[in-house]
């Protein structure tokens, strides 16, 4: 394993850091060589997570406990896990593939309607008693989501333990996934009710609107109703709201099952993201583009399903859906999203695609108490805060000139101020500063 | 057009050249034997650290300095020729000026001790003292760090994240006691060796041993004899003014300067390091080589030549610094001791890594300072107290709109509170939540 490019240089894995380490590889080997030879027991799935488990704690606690509390950067840029070389390329080839897998070709992870085969149908008891359906390769990769955003976020509350605003968010994180995005919906659908991720609302849920969606509200009576009711009161109400109160990061850094992935799990790779001005222009056309997009494609949808027509303006509305799942949804958000963590940092997604947070990164930008301020003339012009800005904002260029910071991107996890040796950030929620604003 | 050339890209040499640019349609030239752009020294640890990479250290990226006109010149200046107004550049180029701008920086201070020109032996303030360290960093076991201040606390903490075993001599009783009151200097020493570093207070460098021309062991004056591989001299700046010194520029320590920065010469400034004030401030030093000071000469220099008159005025002292874990802030005047006509206000966490110290007149209560350890107060709330001479006990009562550690951090007023109540029996009633549109509010007031 090398993971040191320069014999003196860190991270220095200890003797007990490799042995969770290898712990971890020789699980996500033992997985897929179990599932290639189609092998199957009751064990395999709760023998897989805690290991996987054991692992990541255990290696949290080597490399996090032994060190005061405080910020641990020290070698990010000389592992190659983190510097683009050979493990994060490995990495992102894996994420990548899986995800390709889970959504072109589920029957390759044993996914079968007819009854499931190896990985799939390991977590067949676990789903039997959640919602007494087997499973379904949603259902698994739900399930790895959130170990991941909770093992990881256990990983990000030691690392930042000495930061009360770091540990509170990412425990809200951690409780939204667990509770919104993976028990509540299963549950429900035990119930018999509709299927809802509550706090997932349009346009980052993007079928909220289909056809098939609003059928199944209209026909699960009140409880239908009630979802319907409460996914437009998040949209027109209560986001807005929020997003004017306390800036964009409610949502982006506190509560999004993406954006708590990439908090989380995708921590290690926050510095990956590209600060140049022209990934800020690139940024901009992008999102904006996607959210347009989604308006269309959503705006058509609905057009279909209230006059029956298929098409508008000769386009078919169905086929302009498909292929924003296909595109939008599928690909970008997940494979490249996720995938490409290691290579392009934490929040790709989130800044080039995500059109929920388009739309609140606009509410921000004109409409928010929210800023960042800077402390008087104390920057030291040091790049800490630019580069662990996961969105890729040059933070420093404004904390240089003693400059608040009123970013659509930012999504306010606070790294900037928490890594700043100078005591130069602090996220701020205060009366708007209308003529700065336009 | 003017041609205005600046040596040294530093925070001085840079700002200037900038302000410049926005001011006026100069020619400007900026050169540097150092770097091919402006970087932040005081980052460079980070990088030996892994934090960041070189390139992250520079503020703004390559084609800034082109698309502002602003000509950035890879060179050395080996000689001047103040009558012809006329530089003489390393490769050959002579180069002529309107306008010559020294920010020249300093150099760090060596010890005329024996071995002090061995191999491994360095400083730490020029990018190629961070590329030396790098490159002999690998055959570095045990590594000395001479001196108690800004500098040598960096050092350590670079060698320390290399694993490499660090032992840290200090001349005084406590760590940086030269400039931080005793309580301070106290924590500071407690968290180096919390951190599992060496550190010798009250010990001197005697003589530094080589072998084969490669340090291999020091001697202090305590009888110790230590073995090591590296020697990181930590013991203050100077200004860089060697090649000024046999010319008509008047010189002392550093280049002397009147109040608009200009020198004995016409057309000739200094700024940042290298400029020695010949009438500072009351209070503050002829010399200040740190960033913050820098940064506002080159600023004033611009506007004042663009023909905006200005004198410089450094304004409130203020500095900053991160000792390993340890934040520290100052505002205003902290001295190291007290007299009968100051006094200070001391709170220490119980944790022994957060203090707030808030120095006053004691004739008047008028606050004059503060020295923040582990804990971030607003720089403008500070000087807004300062300058208008606020009484102790008001700025106390309002001392929440100076927080400025992040949401949902320990609240310390009230511990503050209870401190002066066991010092002078008196309560205080909190006035302010510290809510930004109030703090928007005193400050516009």
């Amino acid at each position: 394993m090398k993971f040191t490019h320069h014999p003196s240089r860190p991270p220095h894995l200890s003797y007990l850091e490799k042995c969770f380490m290898g712990l971890g590889c020789f699980t996500l080997l033992m997985i897929v060589g179990m599932h290639a030879l189609n092998l199957d027991s009751k064990f395999i799935a709760p023998a897989a997570v805690l290991m996987i488990s054991a692992s990541v704690m255990g290696f949290t606690w080597q490399r996090f406990t032994h060190s005061s509390p405080g910020i641990q950067n020290n070698g990010v840029w000389f592992s190659s896990l983190t510097n683009r070389k050979e493990w994060a390329i490995l990495t992102t080839v894996s994420i990548s593939t899986f995800y390709t897998l889970l959504y072109w070709w589920p029957e390759l992870l044993g996914y079968h309607a007819e009854g499931n085969t190896g990985f799939v149908a390991w977590f067949d008891p676990l789903s039997m008693l959640l919602k007494k359906q087997p499973a379904s390769q949603w259902f698994v990769y739900g399930l790895f989501y959130t170990l991941a955003i909770l093992l990881f976020g256990f990983r990000f509350i030691v690392k930042y333990r000495h930061s009360a605003y770091q540990v509170r968010r990412t425990l809200s994180v951690m409780l939204f996934q667990l509770l919104f995005a993976f028990l509540l919906p299963e549950f429900m659908l035990r119930m018999n009710l509709p299927y809802a991720d509550l706090k997932n609302m349009w346009p980052l849920n993007y079928y909220f609107f289909d056809g098939w969606h609003l059928d199944l509200l209209s026909t699960k009576g009140i409880a239908g109703w009630s979802i319907l009711a409460f996914g437009l009161l998040m949209i027109f109400v209560i986001s807005p709201a929020l997003t004017y109160f306390y800036g964009k990061r409610w949502y982006c850094s506190w509560v999004c099952g993406c954006g708590g992935l990439a908090e989380t799990a995708g921590d290690s790779f926050r510095h990956l993201s590209d600060k140049s001005l022209r990934a800020w222009k690139i940024e901009r056309w992008l999102i904006y583009s996607i959210l347009l997009l989604a308006m269309v494609m959503t705006g058509g949808v609905l057009y279909s399903y209230f006059t029956g027509h298929i098409h508008l303006l000769g386009i078919s509305t169905q086929s302009l859906r498909a292929w924003y799942g296909f595109f939008i949804g599928a690909a970008f958000s997940g494979v490249i999203g996720v995938g490409f963590y290691p290579l392009l940092g934490s929040r790709i997604w989130c800044r080039f695609g995500c059109p929920m947070a388009a739309v609140l990164g606009i509410q921000q930008r004109f409409f928010s108490r929210f800023r960042i301020t800077t402390n008087g003339g104390q920057c030291i012009s040091c790049g800490n805060c630019s580069t662990y800005c996961e969105m890729g904002i040059d933070v420093r260029a404004y904390a240089q000139k003693g400059e608040n910071i009123v970013r659509a991107s930012c999504v306010g996890c606070g790294i900037c101020s928490a890594v700043c040796p100078r005591g130069v950030l602090k996220l701020e929620n205060g009366s708007v500063d209308w003529k700065n604003r336009i | 057009m003017p041609r205005t050339v600046i040596i040294g890209n530093g925070i001085a040499g840079s700002t200037c050249a900038r302000w410049l640019r926005k001011l006026c349609d100069d020619e400007i030239i900026l050169i540097s034997d150092e770097s091919d752009a402006f970087f932040s020294r005081t980052g460079m640890m980070y990088v030996y650290m892994g934090h960041l990479r070189w390139k992250d250290l520079e503020p703004y990226e390559p084609w800034f300095w082109k698309k502002n006109r602003i000509h950035c010149v890879h060179d050395r200046v080996i000689a001047f020729d103040f009558q012809m107004q006329t530089l003489q550049l390393d490769q050959g180029k002579m180069l002529a000026y309107d306008r010559l701008i020294l920010a020249l920086g300093s150099l760090p201070n060596r010890l005329e001790i024996p071995g002090d020109h061995l191999d491994g032996v360095t400083g730490f303030y020029h990018k190629q003292d961070l590329e030396y360290i790098e490159r002999i960093s690998p055959s570095v076991k045990q590594a000395i760090v001479v001196g108690g201040g800004l500098i040598g606390i960096e050092l350590a903490e670079m060698f320390h994240s290399r694993n490499i075993e660090v032992r840290i001599l200090v001349r005084e009783k406590a760590y940086w006691n030269a400039v931080l009151p005793h309580e301070e200097a106290q924590m500071i020493s407690r968290h180096i060796r919390q951190k599992g570093i060496h550190l010798d207070l009250e010990t001197n460098l005697q003589a530094i041993h080589g072998q084969n021309g490669v340090v291999e062991s020091i001697t202090t004056d305590q009888e110790n004899r230590w073995p090591c591989q590296l020697v990181g001299l930590a013991i203050g700046v100077r200004p860089n003014i060697d090649l000024c010194k046999q010319t008509d520029l008047e010189t002392d320590r550093g280049i002397l300067v009147d109040d608009f920065l200009q020198t004995n010469l016409p057309n000739v400034y200094a700024i940042g390091d290298c400029a020695q004030l010949r009438n500072p401030s009351i209070g503050r030093k002829a010399i200040e080589a740190i960033w913050y000071s820098g940064k506002k000469m080159g600023e004033c220099l611009a506007s004042h030549l663009a023909g905006q008159n200005q004198t410089y005025s450094p304004g409130i002292w203020f500095n900053s610094a991160k000792f390993f874990d340890i934040e520290y802030q100052v505002y205003g005047w902290v001295p190291k001791q007290f007299d009968h006509q100051t006094d200070a206000l001391y709170w220490e966490h119980a944790n022994g890594q957060k203090s707030i110290r808030i120095v006053f007149d004691v004739s008047s209560k008028a606050v004059l300072g503060f020295n923040l350890m582990g804990i971030r107060f607003r720089q403008e709330v500070c000087e807004k107290w300062i300058s208008t001479a606020t009484c102790l006990e008001d700025v106390l009562a309002s001392i929440r709109l100076a927080f400025f550690d992040p949401e949902f951090y320990p609240d310390h007023a009230k511990a503050l509170y209870a401190c002066y109540a066991k010092k002078t029996g008196r309560s205080i009633h909190a006035s302010a939540s510290g809510k930004l549109n109030e703090v928007l509010r005193f400050l516009k007031s």
